[in-house]
């Protein structure tokens, strides 16, 4: 059947090369694998030459599908599910970009993109890793490719293809308007695009900017993950098992800093458009990006402490192998579906989970087999893991468990290997040196990471063992209360540790050298605990002590760590980056605390309007506010106004005018929410907030007047005034000042007989403002022509003229609720947050810094 | 044994004190008959809105009080009292996860997470009818549909 206005090509071409550069991908993968293995110099060339060839090729067709997808968006060619699902007409440029990645497909073609990328910069600076490294990378590249594939083998699905068409992707088959003959039965009509005359629009959350660049920064960040983890395994293929760092470090610190910012962006974010009132709500997906980075730091340091003193090689390899792997372990928990109640924001199942699990158990796997010394071990590792896969394939319903039993043992079988072949430094570190407290603090970092993924994968226990627990009554805090102490350490290792010298410091020189910060830091550390104060009592006291030590512990590091660079380092930016990042992080750890520790809701229910509290005595921790159209409230320092609304000229979104006034200055805040977004009842809200230097105060909408629910059933009562006549009302009275009539209305439609009546009205409220109203009413041959009708919104009252006789007028007065116009809001103070914001940028600064120096490094030696 | 093989145990041994303690702070998903039989006791209480009874909100009156009935999918039912406003996307969702306390007669919902067909998911095919088409669009063309190959 010929189909009417579908463009196929694009899909064609994008579906075309996504085979290609799953084969090309093979390709590149096995031929640096051969050109590992050569021995003749001769051989190597050739095979090098082959896997470079393949893996450009495997470029190019990444870079023609991630256009032609972007083709599809950008036209709105709906006939592509995909572009039908993510996007609409009424799309700006920059969230036709979010569109692409909001997907599960765009997403992992934007994570390809990177590793594709990344990978021709190692192929063109680093010929003497090549090989190896990059024959990890295009394995990688394979699987991700599966992620796309989109074909089904015995029923098994491989991949989900981002260029299915919407016709041939079921979501027609269940209307009848879009079959022959209104029978779903039948076939698809041949013109159904005209009835297509619009996709399903980017989720309304998604429409923010930061949307548009969080994720590529992320997937940059999840992309470089798997450089450290190349080198690394490439170091143990090799049997380099000490070179391969030098070339790691600074692709171990770009990934710190750009996974880094990426996992904070998304806080930002979280923070500008979501409305927990927050950045970080410790959800399964922010947890499983915040692990793999963990522990790459873990490994950073580790291999800083190799880099000097030769001890911590096997922590190192543990950890750049276990960074890459939570990578693949985050990627499953967020795309498998597995989630499902634990997160509010995990993609959902597409029937990918084996695929999912399949990319974890095999990278885990070829850590034992690159670490194995011996081909019959290698043999004997592969089969293992063939077989394993399969088992678990049967056996995952059988014995409870048994994939994670799989991962496990591919993990512990990488470390008896690697232990095997990487020699350990048999004499012990001095509690004086660097090393030591650097290598307690990785640990540190490891284990709470360990922690971390733990209580997130409760879901994941779930399932393996058909359990039903669920997060405790506090989950946040669950995190927090060991996160707190994992700080304290930490904040205080990053303080200190520097101020040892690697192998051993005498006593007095580091005395002499600590004094000053410490001195400095008790000073800033008191003057916050005494003058600013944290009363975060919401969990006890144990935990608001934690909370104090915790902030003494990164004030230290900042202090500590400014200190360092200007004397030890003489403020030398080039070689302070470990400096400034250190510096940063106790910044971040600050912010984290004083914002958290001091966030305080301003929109607690003080109104008079909330009458009737009934038996409810928790009212009064209400923490939202209903704010009627013109009224003033008192929320904290400030009055408060919902001063009107206006709508967005293209899409189903209303800003609420909020006006906020305090003794010292006044602001309008201009919080948003789509309406009945799509038909679907509803409200979905995005917060506004003012910056001050200091702190923010944030505000969003949390209820709106149901319009079907308030229907009008109040009616007018009639009472008969003449001037100076007062009318009473519940709230008030109503005072007649003033009735003119006037024929000769100067009106177009209006006979010259036709008379005009003006009744001056002023409503006086019992609790004080007074409102003027103003009526008209034209009548003509005793006919009513026009009446009008006002509302004093504040008092909910509607007024009418309903004639005049002698004189006296008959007016109108109906109180009724649905004429009120109000928001329901909730507002808070964040203080200090910028002090996290300013510390991201400033680490993720003085990471990059840090790189520049390897890199340079590197360059001489 | 060195003393980073000390402070390796305990640390080791102090995550996974951390660990068993936090085990014992979790709760269960529940639904209405389990949480029933649980009075007082932290759950997670799965279920969604039965829009057949009423539901209470009224902001001006109180924007802090909440109140519906939830039905599961063994279509047991239960009334829940929140006191916050209505969760946004509560009439989109399909299913809602209260975490909270069954107490007296009611459901004492300390939050609700909603479910919906969520961003990542595809939407339930039955709201996939593309909204703008009529029929009288689909009889305009009728001839060249069934006249056409098949």
């Amino acid at each position: 059947m010929n189909y009417i206005g579908e463009d196929l090509l694009p899909g064609q071409v994008g579906h075309f090369f996504v085979i290609v550069s799953l084969v090309a991908s093979l390709a590149a993968s096995f031929s640096y694998f051969k050109a590992t293995k050569a021995l003749v110099p001769e051989d190597r060339r050739r095979w090098l030459k082959l896997a470079r060839g393949a893996f450009i090729i495997e470029v190019a067709s990444v870079f023609i599908i991630f256009a032609a997808l972007l083709h599809i968006l950008y036209h709105h060619l709906f006939e592509y599910k995909y572009a039908w699902q993510h996007s609409s007409r009424s799309l700006e440029l920059k969230y036709i970009l979010s569109a692409f990645w909001e997907g599960q497909e765009g997403s992992t073609l934007l994570w390809t993109i990177w590793h594709c990328i990344l990978g021709l910069i190692v192929i063109r600076k680093d010929k003497e890793w090549e090989a190896p490294v990059m024959m990890i990378v295009s394995f990688a590249q394979f699987f991700l490719a599966t992620m796309i594939l989109g074909i089904y083998i015995f029923d098994v699905k491989i991949g989900s293809n981002p260029f299915i068409l919407l016709r041939e992707s079921g979501v027609l088959d269940n209307a009848p308007v879009m079959h022959v003959g209104f029978d779903t039965a039948n076939p698809i009509r041949p013109d159904y695009m005209t009835l297509i005359k619009d996709g399903n629009d980017l989720n309304p959350l998604l429409q923010n900017y930061w949307m548009t660049i969080h994720p590529p920064v992320l997937f940059l960040g999840f992309a470089s993950t798997l450089f450290p983890f190349a080198y690394a395994m490439a170091g143990l293929w090799t049997g380099k098992t000490k070179e391969w760092i030098h070339k790691a470090l600074p692709w171990a610190l770009f990934s710190v800093a750009i996974f880094g910012l990426g996992i904070m962006m998304g806080a930002k974010w979280a923070y500008e458009s979501l409305n927990f009132g927050g950045y970080w709500a410790w959800d399964p997906v922010e947890n499983a990006s915040l692990v793999p980075w963990l522990i790459l730091v873990a490994g950073v340091h580790t291999l800083l402490v190799f880099k000097h003193t030769g001890f911590s090689l096997r922590a190192t390899f543990l950890f750049f192998g276990l960074e890459f792997i939570f990578v693949l372990y985050s990627t499953f928990l967020t795309k498998s579906g597995v989630l499902g109640e634990a997160s509010v924001h995990a993609f959902a199942d597409i029937g990918m989970n084996g695929q999912l699990f399949l990319f974890l158990l095999v990278f885990v796997w070829l850590m034992p087999f690159v670490a194995a010394t011996t081909n019959r071990q290698r043999a004997i590792i592969a089969l293992v893991a063939t077989a394993l896969s399969i088992g678990t394939y049967f056996l995952a319903e059988v014995i409870p468990g048994f994939p994670l039993y799989v991962i496990l043992a591919g993990i512990i079988t990488f470390i008896v290997l690697m232990n095997k072949q990487v020699p350990a430094v048999k004499k012990e570190e001095s509690a004086s040196s660097r090393e030591f407290w650097m290598f307690i603090g990785a640990l540190v970092l490891f284990l709470s990471s360990l922690i971390i993924i733990f209580q997130t994968s409760l879901p994941v226990f779930n399932k393996l063992y058909k359990l039903n627990t669920a997060p405790g009554e506090n989950s946040e805090f669950a995190y927090n209360q060991i996160q707190v102490l994992v700080a304290i350490i930490i904040g205080v290792l990053t303080a200190v540790a520097q101020y040892f010298r690697y192998k051993s410091t005498p006593g007095n020189i580091f005395l002499k050298k600590i004094a000053l910060p410490t001195l400095i830091s008790a000073v800033v550390a008191t003057f916050i605990l005494v003058v600013i104060k944290i009363n975060y009592d919401k969990e006890g006291l144990g935990f608001l002590i934690n909370i104090w030590i915790a902030l003494v512990a990164g004030v230290y590091a900042v202090v500590a760590n400014i200190t360092y660079m200007l004397t030890s380092l003489k403020g030398n930016i080039r070689n302070s980056g470990g400096s400034i990042a250190h510096f940063g992080f106790g910044l971040v750890l600050v912010g984290i605390l004083l914002s958290s520790g001091k966030k305080e809701v301003l929109s607690h229910n003080t109104s008079g309007i909330a009458i009737d509290f009934g038996k409810e005595s928790k009212e009064i921790s209400g923490e939202n506010l209903t704010l009627i159209k013109g009224v003033p409230m008192t929320m904290g320092q400030y009055k408060v106004t919902y001063t009107g609304d206006s709508a967005h000229p293209k899409k189903a979104l209303t800003y609420f005018k909020i006006h906020f006034k305090s003794p010292e200055d006044s602001f309008t805040l201009y919080p948003n929410a789509f309406i009945n977004y799509k038909g679907n009842e509803g409200l979905m809200a995005n917060p506004s907030a003012r910056h001050y230097w200091d702190h923010d105060v944030f505000t969003y909408v949390s209820a709106l007047p149901d319009p079907t629910k308030n229907r009008d059933t109040a009616q007018f009562a009639v009472s008969t005034k003449k001037t100076g006549d007062t009318i009473y009302y519940s709230r008030g009275f109503i005072v007649l000042e003033k009735l003119i009539g006037k024929d000769n209305l100067p009106l177009k439609n209006f006979d010259r007989s036709d008379t005009g009546y003006t009744a001056s009205l002023k409503v006086q409220s019992i609790n004080g403002p007074s409102y003027q109203s103003d009526l008209l009413l034209i009548k003509g041959k005793g006919q009513v022509l026009f009446q009008s009708q006002d509302t004093v919104m504040a008092q909910s009252l509607v007024l009418q003229l309903n004639d005049v006789h002698n004189g006296s007028a008959q007016i109108g007065v109906k109180e009724s609720s649905s004429v009120m116009e109000y928001v329901t809001l909730k507002a808070y103070k964040f203080p200090y947050i910028n002090l996290l914001w300013g510390g991201v940028i400033i680490t993720v600064i003085g990471t990059l810094i840090s790189m520049a120096r390897r890199i340079r490094l590197n360059r001489v030696r | 044994m060195k003393k980073i093989h000390i402070v390796l145990l305990i640390l080791v041994a102090a995550a996974i004190a951390v660990l068993v303690s936090f085990l014992q702070t979790t709760t269960t998903y529940d639904t209405v008959a389990t949480a029933k039989a649980k009075p007082g006791k932290f759950v997670h209480l799965m279920a969604k809105w039965d829009k057949s009874e009423p539901l209470e909100y009224d902001a001006v009156k109180n924007p802090n009080y909440l109140a519906f009935t939830a039905v599961d999918s063994l279509g047991q039912k239960i009334s829940v009292v929140y006191h916050n406003p209505k969760p946004e996307n509560f009439e989109l969702s399909e299913r809602l996860v209260m975490k909270g306390k069954y107490t007296g007669n009611v459901f004492e919902c300390q939050s609700i997470q909603t479910k919906c067909p969520s961003k990542y998911k595809d939407q339930d095919p039955s709201k996939h009818v593309p909204q703008g088409d009529t029929k009288t669009t689909y009889i305009n063309t009728r001839p060249s549909a069934t006249g056409g190959k098949q």
